[in-house]
């Protein structure tokens, strides 16, 4: 299916061609077989009815579960298994070998990855490695073959998505277990890593462009897994329809990439891009409809809106791929087009600007939401925007390094608050309880319930606030001083955007990421008291049914938890002075890929701060986020909480950020009602009604029949008639034969 | 010889002619028809003698033809008059589309 690389290319020379690296094309095949498989499994089971039919056993599971379940369609937006446990497992006869199929084949990649990462750390290799597979588009003067691109970067985010995927993966298997559509999960799971691989190792724009579209094809598949609410098929069309708008900014910026550059690979479109001048036209339009597309995928204003709602799918995919991975392929996406950015300061001011708005406003709704998976939804967005930030700025670096930490500790936060709603279904499910799962008002104490949970959730928490030593500290603080160091000489100081200079706009954008620190702080410190600490509000009676999940739960989170802790090694900034390790690893192994575009922001040398500044940037950060912790803790009260169903409604402005400041609602009325009233008035009863079926289809039927009417006059019956006429029709034939 | 003979079949044919779209009785037109086609036959022969006995064989065909078209079409006729009462052309449009 896939031909083995043709070895008469060029590439034979490259040192990494000898290795490990030429089967690099396994990489994303093996999950592609793995979906092929899982695919398989799942159809046939559907083609044999009978107790192995998962429609039927997802009909039983439903309907066990709707039975007196008056607040059904208010929880119709969370995780729903189907039925876990006790009473009825409804266990897919399929599964032990899906279970198997599905994380091996990852595993499997994994270990290829790694291999590959360790031939090309030996071989310090300056240029990528591009294995051309097959010829893909050979039309005219475009020729787009389907090669991968081996380099620094392309290898870090194989790494972290084979391996963060991994664990997930295995987590899943305890998560799923009992759902009907247990193999159709683990298909498209496969199927989504498989895309994101696709986007990740692609050597051009299109081939990006084909895992782009691909893993918002499993996005939407695994939003609307459980298909049968309405509200999850409904969250799964919005981010579809949403990305949409995102992918034209990409395409319309490939064709302007491919008129002016007339290229459309990395290594092309970078050579070109470096002959422009800082600020062309041509770069600015680029990278502007690039980010477009980016904000679509990443989810930042103002397209972030399907983000909080693709949480409707099952938790370990919101941790997978809305959190990890495919939210993250738009600051991949900025740091792979370097250079290009660096040659249009302007847009990279809106990219930072908007990332750094979007951290804020992202982080005031989190502050006010109940939902357990809707704050972390939120933060997602928030912390994308502050990758943003790093990639705008043309800290590439400190992006793709916000863009790992934050894998790590946004994956253990989604895992872990899975591990917890696991839990609280089943306690709720024994006891035949239809409160809201995910609700934290309805959580409090699970801290003697899920010890392991709490303390690697904590861990993940002081990550994400940014207390030292743990990995989120560093690469947050590598942003923020990023954008303070490029306020003086660099591009983007000199550059302006919207009549405000340069340098403003980027202490502007530095104080927008120290609010959305301190506001990262205090919610995620809520979340925390109102999930583990306190009185426990479950009920009594579930209470004893709360207990932690299985070790193929709790297995993955413990590495993750590592990871999150130790995360910040991966780039110790400078100023350790490699007292506790070695410093800007992840600086120096990108330098090959990102490099030239960081270097042209910064005039040509390294930025840098005086020690003393950069001393107070850590300690201002530091303490905003000790400050916001702080904050939670004292003014907060999880003692006084209520259970949901007794809670009293929010007021003022908390209700604003409840209602998350009505963006949906605007959207509606600005938005989709206009595109809905065109639609029907214009185009459906207009255009497709009136000028298609009326002028078109039935227009030219009444012409038609107007000529046969016309016709039929002449048919009068009487053969007297006729007879003059054939008589007239003779003689002006003759009289025309005869003059002629 | 030849151009009396041309000139009494144009004759014989114009009134052909004229009757089959002046008159309106079944029969009288039938007979009209049966005009043209001697008028024809005539110019047939009337030419032969410049053209060789070729016409005279078509001549035969056409009267033989003329037979059979005179025994079907006198059938017709009396099936219409005795479905009708009526041979006049005029009331029957039965053709009409």
């Amino acid at each position: 299916m896939i031909p083995s690389p043709q070895t008469e290319l060029p590439v034979t020379g490259h040192p990494l061609a000898d290795t490990v690296a030429r089967f690099a094309w396994l990489l994303p095949v093996l999950p592609l077989l793995g979906f092929l498989i899982n695919g398989f499994l799942s159809l046939r089971a559907a083609a044999h009815p009978g107790p192995a039919d998962p429609t039927a056993a997802s009909h039983h599971g439903h309907g066990e579960h709707a039975h007196g379940d008056a607040d059904h369609g208010h929880g119709a937006q969370h995780d729903d298994h189907g039925d876990h446990g006790d009473h009825h497992p409804a266990r897919h006869p399929a599964a032990a070998l899906v279970s198997l199929i599905g994380p091996a084949v990852l595993l499997l990649s994994f270990g290829l990855a790694v291999a590959i990462f360790f031939a090309m750390k030996a071989a310090h290799i300056e240029e990528a490695y591009v294995l051309t597979l097959f010829q893909w588009m050979p039309t005219g003067k475009l020729s787009v073959d389907v090669a991968l691109q081996l380099d620094q970067l392309s290898m870090v985010m194989t790494l972290i998505i084979t391996g963060i995927g991994s664990l997930i993966h295995i987590f899943s298997v305890g998560y799923m277990q009992d759902d009907p559509g247990y193999p159709r999960y683990f298909a498209y799971l496969n199927l989504f890593i498989f895309f994101m691989l696709m986007l990740v190792l692609g050597s051009s724009y299109p081939l990006m462009f084909v895992g782009w579209e691909g893993v918002g094809l499993c996005s939407y598949l695994l939003i609307g897994f459980w298909y049968s609410e309405k509200a999850n098929a409904d969250a799964g069309k919005k981010a579809f329809i949403v990305n949409r708008i995102g992918d034209f900014g990409f395409l319309v910026a490939m064709f302007l990439m491919f008129a002016n550059f007339g290229t459309l690979t990395y290594a092309g479109v970078e050579g070109a891009a470096a002959q422009l001048q800082v600020g062309a036209l041509v770069a600015t339009a680029i990278a502007l409809f690039l980010f477009l597309g980016a904000a679509g995928k990443s989810a930042q204003i103002p397209l972030y809106v399907w983000l909080p709602d693709a949480m409707a799918g099952p938790t370990p995919v919101s941790a997978l791929i809305h959190a990890a991975t495919m939210v993250t392929a738009g600051v991949y996406l900025i740091a792979r087009s370097a250079t290009l950015f660096a040659m249009a300061p302007t847009a990279q001011l809106t990219v930072a600007l908007v990332g750094a708005l979007t951290a804020v406003f992202a982080a005031t709704i989190g502050l006010k939401q109940w939902d357990i998976k809707k704050v972390l939804a939120y933060s997602t967005v928030s912390q994308l925007g502050y990758m943003f930030v790093g990639v705008g700025v043309g800290a590439y670096t400190a992006g793709v390094f916000h863009l790992m930490t934050h894998a790590f500790f946004k994956a253990l936060l989604f895992l872990g608050s899975g591990s917890v709603i696991y839990a609280m279904h089943r306690a709720y499910h024994v006891t035949h309880n239809h409160e809201d799962a995910q609700d934290m008002r309805n959580m409090g104490g699970l801290r003697a319930h899920m010890p392991v949970t709490f303390y690697l959730m904590w861990i993940a928490t002081l990550a994400i606030a940014g207390i030292p030593v743990f990995s989120g500290f560093f690469s947050k603080d590598e942003i923020l001083t990023s954008v303070f160091a490029r306020a003086h000489g660099s591009t983007l100081a000199d550059a302006s955007l919207l009549g405000i200079p340069g340098s403003t706009l980027l202490y502007i954008i530095y104080a927008l990421g120290l609010a959305a620190a301190l506001m990262t702080a205090i919610y995620m410190t809520r979340m925390m008291l109102y999930t583990f600490h306190g009185p426990n509000r479950t009920g009594e009676a579930e209470r004893a049914h709360l207990k932690e999940a299985p070790w193929i739960m709790t297995g993955p989170l413990v590495v993750l938890g590592v990871l999150s802790l130790v995360g910040g090694w991966f780039n110790l900034p400078l100023i350790t002075g490699g007292a506790i390790g070695p410093v800007e690893v992840l600086h120096h192994w990108l330098e090959p890929v990102v490099g030239r575009g960081a270097l042209i922001v910064t005039h040509g040398e390294a930025a840098h701060l005086s020690h003393a500044t950069e001393y107070l940037l850590i300690g201002t950060a530091v303490a905003i986020a000790v400050a916001g912790i702080a904050f939670a803790f004292a003014r907060l009260k999880p003692d006084a909480l209520v259970p949901a169903k007794d809670a009293p409604a929010e007021q003022g402005f908390a209700k604003v950020l409840y209602d998350k400041w009505y963006v949906d609602e605007a959207y509606a009325k600005a938005v989709v009602k206009p595109t809905l009233g065109i639609s029907r008035i214009v185009l459906w009863k207009g255009v497709d009604v009136g000028i298609i079926d009326g002028l078109f289809v039935n227009g030219s039927a009444l012409v038609a029949r107007g000529f046969g009417w016309m016709g039929s006059q002449l048919q009068s019956g009487r053969v007297g008639t006729y007879a003059w006429v054939l008589v007239l029709g003779a003689v002006m034939v003759l009289s025309a034969f005869s003059f002629l | 010889m030849l151009a009396e003979s041309l000139a009494l079949s144009a004759a014989l044919f114009t009134i052909g002619v004229i009757g089959v779209l002046t008159r309106r009785n079944a029969i009288i037109m039938f007979m009209c028809v049966e005009l043209m086609l001697n008028a024809v036959n005539l110019s047939f022969v009337a030419l032969s003698t410049l053209y060789g006995a070729a016409g005279q064989v078509f001549v035969v065909f056409v009267m033989s033809v003329a037979a059979a078209e005179a025994a079907v079409g006198l059938a017709i006729i009396i099936a219409i008059f005795r479905h009708r009462q009526s041979v006049n052309l005029e009331d029957i449009n039965l053709l009409k589309g």
